[in-house]
């Protein structure tokens, strides 16, 4: 089977490689041609290897590639680990990824950066695959950092936009902050365990439960608190949680596909995916899942209200992105990784869908992405229209759609949940899936219903996307409405991630759940009755009321807000203190180290100093050769003198 | 495993006659041959080279290639040259470093051609020299004669301000290894020998360690150079042509990092230990502070200078965190990673840098000038070049899968072992670097044509896309596989480690 895992890692690097360095020489034909081509043969296996492992039952495959280094008696490997969880993951970035580069060939089709363009989202396939197919640490580091600069590359995709040269560097370094914390976690792994394998870490680590160290001398912390901590502080980065997840919306500056593949289905679920991966860490350190818990729900709850007063189409989404990663971290907290892993395939089917449905507009709409400028565009659109419809269904977690099973699932187990910060949580993403469905419906509205806000030329032209569009949301729109059902039984109640996923019996939420589990459909019916369908039906019953019936009332409630507004309008003010406090803080710190430290002590005082006092010197000793004979016939008596007393006496 | 060629002999006298022969040619009007004759010495040396890995055996501690012969007898002085898995790395670098650097100057060196090739064939020979020598008045006979022709380059085809940097280079690195020479001599009085090898199982006192381990950290702290002596490598790259700095950067710093590991360590081992919180300090005062600086320069020669000083802070942390593993977790495992970190960032860092200031020598021979604000959007004119100008400052800011990653996660890992704060200070360039060198590439590369001469750029012709193209080939090489590396060093690595942790009070 490993020939299988290979070609599955290397063919989506394959068609990158012609694409990018070979472009020159091909055809923006031959380029995507090459690319999905790739990409769909690992597509292919990916699932022969989902049946292989996940269906058939085969043991997980935990196999080296090849000895990157050995140093001071640890070998560096590069090497798979495929089980359950890896093989799902696999399944649902090579199918994302599949479509989105289908879909690429319509979006981009007038680009010139074509080639370039196909050739960065198969290297993306290629490093996404490496992050979740990896065995070891050391290789989720080079796949968590690879998917951060295929991200940067396509952020700045555009480079010669201003704001897009700024987001992706903001991007990158916000996700530095959080890098920092990963590696020091890896680091620290790599110390108590001696190892960075996941097989060998994860059978120690219950030997470690008790361990402490001073990382401040004097106070005593849980080893394991401490990793999971740091390795979370990656995960924060990676999968945008608060604070670190101001670059996703800027994020949105790239072109609408990778939008859609990058910063919503696959990269930023790579943190959620790490903490799943890490489960048996996590669950011996209750602190670290409360910091977990508590970070989600801020995030679920806080950036979905962003979402409300977004005007730009992508930008919704994208802060509905954010809300859902919070989603998925709740679930983390609450120890149900597998309802989070569940929710960020639901997700990852249904938001590639909305983004990509966005983009469909977008292209409509000769790319105007202000939903106030647009309106009635069912008509235009149909398939766009239906299909962004189950999108928004599926996000909403209408009953029976994909993203109701995953996240009813998410809020029944935090309701469960023991762990500290769970009541805030259980409050969070209740008041949340009212949030979502408001947000969600209010742009649904503005964009598909009301009347036509825009100019007649944009009407003119206004017509369906081709089918390289329209074709790919189909194919997403299938798995959003069905994914959910056929999963939610083996995923979160079944055996499906035995030996992936540890939950320790006294956290096992899931496993209560599941004792009054009988089926998708019961669920469904108890869904129905439970507060989430409440909210959710009141979040769109608001969204049209405001927006369809009454559209002036949005206007007087803005106005009337004031300093609420005027929060949310700058976002909480994270990207203020960040840019005024920690960039430019930087800046000058760099600043008066350099001019002060460099240039006038070091180089000032020391340096030219020294070489002053000796000029200074040199020019009091020249007096002393003043060329006069007698000088120094006077100086050598004085000194003849002086020798002959000391002898003399 | 000794071949029947004196290899090492070979590698460092080959370029010198070489560049001997290029002045004698190059004068007057045979400005190709000399170009030429440039070009097949430095890749001869090149190829002499490679047997030297080759042929290593990487198992044996033992000096390899030794050849031995009397000097100055009267002196005990001898022509001794050896290497180990630490040395033989760093004279690969050089050799194959020139040859980029000849091709570098080929048609962009107008004003004495023949004589600037020379200067850098004579300084690899040199450098070679430095690397290769196990009597330590060879050895220091190679250290300050290295200093001449590195004067002159940038003396004769540096920049306006070449005179006060040249002066400025000159003086720091001059008085810095006087002290070495004191300590020396006060050894071969102590050992009756110049043999390296010989003060390495020399008693020593501590006082006296730790007088010695000053006046090599003098000599070795300016050309690394730590913090605070370091004020002269930013003047110095200013001023200095293309190649000037890229050797400057890519083998020069990495001798002050060898002497740490052929004389502070092994000799005085308890100075080493009584130090080692100062030697830390430095080092990462060099990753933060110079990071935080470099982040602020407007002349990308200066940016980059101050980049590799903090990136050179990981070297010399990895080298003195050994004794911090061992109080802190009562074993010597983990120390060897970050010594091992140390030569395998000194190697990358030779990639890395040559190649940034190559890059940077690009855009200074179009537009000739190394301001940040003179560029803007360069990509929409050299698309070639942006690709690898992007690859590059990746590789700066130490993304895995290129070879900047590698020493500076080993060093992190193994300073973690040493003090969680170690680790904490030295990770903080995973930040702080990416901030300093995306933030240039954003300015330079990206955004809408600047002006005029941006717009006027032509993208880089085949002899820049092959240097370019070799050292992208060699940063990801040893970014996706760096084993071939750290086979080579491990053996050397835990001998010197071994003798290290044996004090001799």
């Amino acid at each position: 089977m490993q020939n299988v895992y290979l070609t599955i890692v290397l063919a989506p690097l394959f068609g990158a490689i012609i694409a990018g360095l070979f472009g020159h020489f091909i055809s923006r034909r031959a380029a995507h041609t090459v690319t999905i081509a790739g990409v769909a043969v690992s597509a292919i296996f990916s699932l022969y290897v989902f049946k292989h492992i996940v269906l058939d039952g085969a043991e997980p495959y935990n196999g080296t590639v090849y000895t990157w280094m050995v140093s001071d008696g640890i070998r560096f490997e590069v090497g798979f680990l495929i089980d359950s969880l890896s093989a799902m993951m696999m399944a649902v970035v090579t199918f994302v990824s599949l479509m989105v580069h289908i879909y690429t060939i319509g979006y981009m089709h007038d680009d010139p950066g074509y080639k370039r363009f196909f050739s960065y989202i198969s290297l993306f396939t290629f490093s996404m695959l490496m992050l979740v197919m990896s065995n070891n640490f050391m290789q989720l580091f080079f796949g968590w950092e690879a998917v951060g600069l295929v991200s940067y590359l396509l952020i700045g995709f555009w480079y010669k936009r201003p704001t897009a040269i700024f987001a992706n560097l903001k991007a990158f370094l916000v996700n530095r902050v959080g890098d920092f914390g990963f590696l020091l976690g890896i680091a620290a792994v790599l110390m108590y365990f001696n190892s960075l394998d996941y097989a060998d870490v994860f059978a120690a680590a219950p030997m470690m439960a008790d361990m402490t160290i001073e990382v401040i001398p004097g106070i005593e912390w849980s080893l394991m608190t401490v990793i999971c901590i740091l390795l979370f502080i990656g995960a924060m980065g990676k999968s945008a949680q608060v604070p670190l997840h101001v670059w996703l919306p800027d994020s949105m500056e790239g072109p609408t596909p990778i939008s859609a593949l990058i910063h919503a289905a696959t990269m930023v679920t790579a943190g959620i995916f790490m903490v799943a991966r890490m489960s048996p860490l996590y669950e011996l350190s209750t602190t670290a899942l409360g910091v977990v818990l508590v970070i989600g729900a801020i995030t679920a709850l806080f950036m979905g209200i962003l979402g409300i007063i977004q005007n730009d189409i992508k930008r919704v989404v994208a802060y509905s992105t954010l809300s859902q990663l919070g989603y998925m971290t709740v679930a983390l907290g609450a120890s149900a990784y597998a309802a989070g892993v569940f929710h960020l395939m639901t997700h990852a089917f249904f938001k590639a869908l909305l983004f990509l449905a966005a983009g469909s507009v977008i292209i409509g709409m000769h790319h105007e992405q202000d939903i106030r400028k647009m309106g009635g565009i069912k008509k235009y659109m149909p398939i766009t229209y239906w299909t962004m419809l189950i999108g928004s269904l599926a996000l909403i977690g209408f009953p029976g759609f994909a993203g109701f099973f995953s996240k009813d699932a998410i809020i029944e187990a935090v309701h469960l949940s023991h762990t500290p910060g769970a009541g805030f949580a259980y409050f969070a993403v209740l008041i949340g899936v009212f949030i979502t469905a408001f947000y969600s419906f209010r742009m649904f509205f503005l964009v598909f219903h009301g009347e036509e806000r825009m100019d007649a030329h944009t009407r003119e032209h206004l017509h369906e996307s081709p089918w390289v569009v329209t074709g790919p949301l189909i194919a997403l729109a299938v798995p959003s409405v069905f994914a959910g059902a056929i999963f939610i039984g083996p995923m979160l109640f079944g055996d499906f991630f035995e030996g992936a996923i540890f939950v320790s019996p006294e956290r096992d939420v899931l496993g209560h759940l599941g004792e009054h589990f009988h089926g998708w459909f019961s669920f469904v019916l108890h869904g129905l009755t439970g507060p989430a369908f409440y909210l959710a039906a009141a979040g769109v019953g608001s969204a049209w009321y405001l927006y369809l019936k009454r559209p002036d009332i949005p206007a007087v409630i803005k106005e009337r807000s004031g300093v609420l507004y005027t929060i949310l309008e700058h976002k909480y003010g994270f990207d203020d203190f960040n840019e005024k406090v920690i960039a430019a803080g930087s800046r000058g710190l760099g600043r008066l180290l350099w001019q002060v430290g460099d240039v006038k002590l070091i180089d000032g005082f020391i340096v030219n100093g020294a070489a002053r006092s000796v000029g200074w010197f040199s020019g009091v000793i020249r007096y002393l050769q003043t060329g006069f004979l007698y000088h120094y016939a006077f100086a050598m008596f004085l000194g003849l003198f002086v020798l002959i007393a000391i002898f003399v006496f | 495993m000794s071949s029947e060629l004196p290899l090492l002999s070979l590698v460092v006298w080959t370029p010198i006659i070489g560049g001997l022969l290029v002045l004698a040619i190059g004068s007057g009007k045979h400005v190709l041959e000399a170009r030429v004759v440039s070009l097949l010495v430095a890749l001869l040396t090149f190829a002499i080279s490679i047997p030297l890995y080759v042929q290593f055996d990487p198992t044996s501690f033992q000096m390899q290639f030794v050849e031995l012969h009397p000097w100055i007898e009267r002196f005990n002085i001898h022509y001794h040259l050896g290497v180990d898995g630490i040395s033989m790395p760093l004279i690969l670098l050089t050799t194959f470093t020139t040859v980029l650097v000849v091709l570098a100057g080929w048609e962009v060196i107008q004003y004495k051609p023949a004589q600037y090739m020379a200067a850098f064939l004579i300084m690899e020979g040199l450098m070679n020299g430095v690397f290769a020598a196990l009597d330590a008045m060879l050895f220091y006979v190679f250290w300050e004669a290295l200093l001449i022709p590195m004067f002159v380059v940038i003396g004769i085809w540096g920049g306006p301000r070449r005179v006060y940097a040249t002066i400025k280079f000159f003086l720091y690195t001059f008085l810095g290894s006087v002290f070495m020479l004191v300590s020396l001599i006060y050894m071969y009085f102590q050992a009756d020998s110049f043999a390296i090898l010989d003060f390495h199982t020399l008693k020593l006192g501590l006082t006296a360690q730790i007088l010695i381990f000053i006046a090599f950290l003098l000599a070795f702290a300016v050309k690394v150079p730590m913090w605070p002596v370091h004020t002269w490598l930013p003047d110095a790259h200013v001023e200095a042509p293309t190649g000037g700095s890229v050797i400057l950067a890519a083998i020069m710093l990495k001798l002050g990092a060898y002497g740490f590991l052929r004389f502070s360590l092994p000799i005085t081992p308890d100075a080493s230990r009584e130090l080692d919180w100062l030697m830390i300090a430095l080092s990462l005062i060099a990753v933060v502070y110079i990071g935080f600086v470099a982040l602020v320069q407007k002349d990308m020669k200066k940016l980059v200078a101050y980049s590799s000083i903090s990136h050179m802070g990981f070297v010399t942390l990895g080298f003195f965190i050994a004794f911090t593993i061992f109080e802190n977790t009562g074993s010597w495992k983990g120390a060897a990673m970050g010594i091992e970190g140390g030569i395998v960032q000194m190697i990358s860092h030779g990639f890395i840098s040559g190649a940034m200031f190559l890059s940077i020598g690009v855009l200074y021979d179009r537009v000739h000038s190394r301001e940040i604000a003179a560029y803007g959007g360069v990509t929409n004119t050299m698309p070639t070049f942006a690709a690898f100008a992007v690859l590059f400052a990746m590789a700066n800011a130490g993304l895995p899968g290129t070879s900047g990653f590698v020493g500076e996660f080993m060093v992190i890992l193994s300073a973690f072992k040493a003090n969680f704060w170690f680790a904490f200070f030295a990770a903080l360039t995973l930040i702080i670097g990416a901030a300093y060198t995306l933030w240039m590439v954003k300015r330079v590369f990206f955004g809408e044509v600047a002006n005029d001469n941006v717009a006027k750029l032509k993208d880089i012709n085949a002899r820049e896309f092959i240097i370019l193209g070799t050292l992208a080939v060699a940063v990801l090489f040893f970014g996706i596989y760096p084993a071939p590396l750290l086979d080579v060093m491990g053996v050397s690595v835990q001998h010197l480690l071994e003798h290290i942790a044996q004090s001799k009070l």
